[in-house]
């Protein structure tokens, strides 16, 4: 299994650590910049992206996670994670990572009330993939390099761009493990 | 298929979501912006923070809607909002406003001496307030979603927090060392769902996310929080009330991200200025404590 780190600043990555440790993998909570070593890939998972943004601040994160990218690693976000990676960040405006050429809006169903639970045609898995989307993001706008593997209500809700996968929903809250699993199948 | 909403993976999911933040009290739009440009996961809408609660006296009830509202359209993180226990009716309120968590709380003055609110007759998640194990697991028995130690609201002291805190995790370490045999017993003795009961002594865990509440005032008492197993942290009168609550509040943070990095703690408490005062426990009177209030 390759080696596997959940950022761990805020929100549920001990959901995520739980579920890639099903799959199998031994999954490394990363709280400093310093931990990225030696990964071959990192889940940013939901949470409140504006907390992560704002504990993010006080390290190089950017500068880290864009130099992670650029030397072949993979990244997988969820929920705040896919607002992390986008290139803009709409309802409000923020700063985001840049790594998916992506316009996404925060809050876009509604608040915690709207939130829902489905059934999801996923692309590259054999099975539909119950998940949760809560206080979910939306993608608005796609770059030509972003391929889409999975739609809801004609938007679209996991994407793939190179080495950067994002999904507005949660796999990790429903015990729907295959989606894990198949990341840590693409990864190197 | 159809979408479902309101399903208890969403309610306790969404409380996933907050694990490792702060949720901090807030009385206006501006602390409510103070809160989150310091890095709060969620902040939860009050009239007056807990320490005045205490000194004001009388009774306290929901917070004004137009003030919930005005703080739900200033940021972007969840909005929380306290009922009292068992006014199932400001519960609706709330959920008809669309708050995203609703915290049927021992800090406003109970509407009900016997009965909680029905939490499973609601699509918003609650989180409630406990002092031990039987107290958690009869309001995740009500529909809770998330629980929370009740500490002492409003003093400044953690030591009430630490205490519930103890009670909590040393009642669920027991259930996991007892006897198939021995459940239904502790069952009885806890006055708990044996349901649930039987998967607190299978799982070592709470079904729901556990928070901790109820006295934080500094970075130290936050992490001090994590270590004794909370998940998250919330924060009342602990930043208002001191004298630099923006420094405060990002230290907070900090620390219950960075709670087993004691460096980082250290950083981050220093230069705060005075913390909010402070009450000893003792010296408030026994009928005057908010945590004897729920069962």
């Amino acid at each position: 299994m390759p080696p596997v780190g959940v950022l761990a600043l805020q929100g549920d990555y001990d959901a995520h650590a739980k579920a890639l440790a099903r799959c199998g993998a031994a999954p490394l909570e990363i709280r400093r910049v310093a931990q990225l070593d030696g990964l071959a890939g990192l889940v940013i998972p939901g949470g409140e992206s504006s907390t992560l943004l704002n504990l993010m601040r006080d390290e190089p994160w950017f500068e880290a996670l864009r130099a992670f990218h650029a030397r072949g690693a993979s990244l997988f976000g969820t929920c705040a994670g896919a607002i992390l990676l986008s290139r803009e960040v709409r309802h409000p405006a923020q700063e985001s990572l840049a790594l998916l050429d992506a316009t996404i809006e925060r809050n876009a169903y509604g608040r915690q009330v709207d939130s829902f639970e489905t059934d999801l045609a996923v692309s590259v898995l054999a099975a539909p993939l119950g998940v949760a989307f809560i206080r979910a993001p939306r993608f608005v706008q796609l770059g030509a390099g972003v391929e889409v593997l999975a739609a809801h209500a004609d938007a679209p809700v996991l994407v793939r761009e190179g080495r950067v996968v994002a999904a507005t929903f949660h796999p990790e809250i429903t015990g729907a493990d295959d989606l894990h699993a198949w990341w840590l199948g693409t990864l190197a | 298929m159809t979408d479902s909403i309101g399903t208890l993976r969403l309610k306790t999911g969404l409380a996933e979501m907050l694990k490792g933040g702060v949720i901090m009290d807030v009385t206006n739009a501006e602390q409510a912006r103070i809160a989150e440009d310091a890095g709060a996961c969620a902040v939860m809408a009050l009239e007056r923070v807990p320490s005045d609660i205490r000194r004001d006296g009388g009774v306290a009830r929901m917070t004004d809607p137009r003030i919930i509202e005005q703080i739900m359209e200033t940021v972007s993180i969840p909005v929380m909002a306290k009922c009292r226990i068992g006014h199932f009716t400001e519960a609706r309120v709330l959920e008809a406003m669309g708050v995203d968590y609703i915290d049927e709380s021992e800090v406003l003055t109970p509407a009900d001496e016997e009965f909680h609110v029905d939490k499973h007759a609601f699509t918003v998640p609650f989180v409630c307030g406990c002092r031990n194990l039987g107290e958690a697991l009869r309001r995740i028995g009500e529909g809770a979603a998330m629980i929370r130690t009740k500490g002492e609201a409003g003093t400044g002291n953690v030591v009430e927090a630490v205490r519930h805190m103890r009670a909590l995790m040393g009642g669920i370490r027991r259930l996991t060392i007892l006897g198939p045999e021995e459940l239904m017993a502790e069952a009885k003795n806890l006055g708990a769902p044996y349901e649930l009961v039987r998967m607190v002594a299978r799982d070592g865990k709470l079904p729901v996310p556990n928070f901790s509440a109820g006295g934080i005032a500094t970075p130290a008492d936050a992490a001090l929080m994590r270590a004794l197993g909370a998940e998250a942290n919330f924060v009342g009168s602990g930043i208002f009330k001191s004298q630099n609550p923006a420094l405060v509040a990002k230290a907070i943070v900090r620390a219950t991200t960075h709670w087993q990095d004691a460096k980082i703690v250290l950083e981050v408490s220093k230069g705060l200025g005075d913390p909010m005062k402070g009450i000893e426990i003792s010296t408030i009177p026994e009928a005057e404590r908010l945590q004897g209030r729920g069962w």
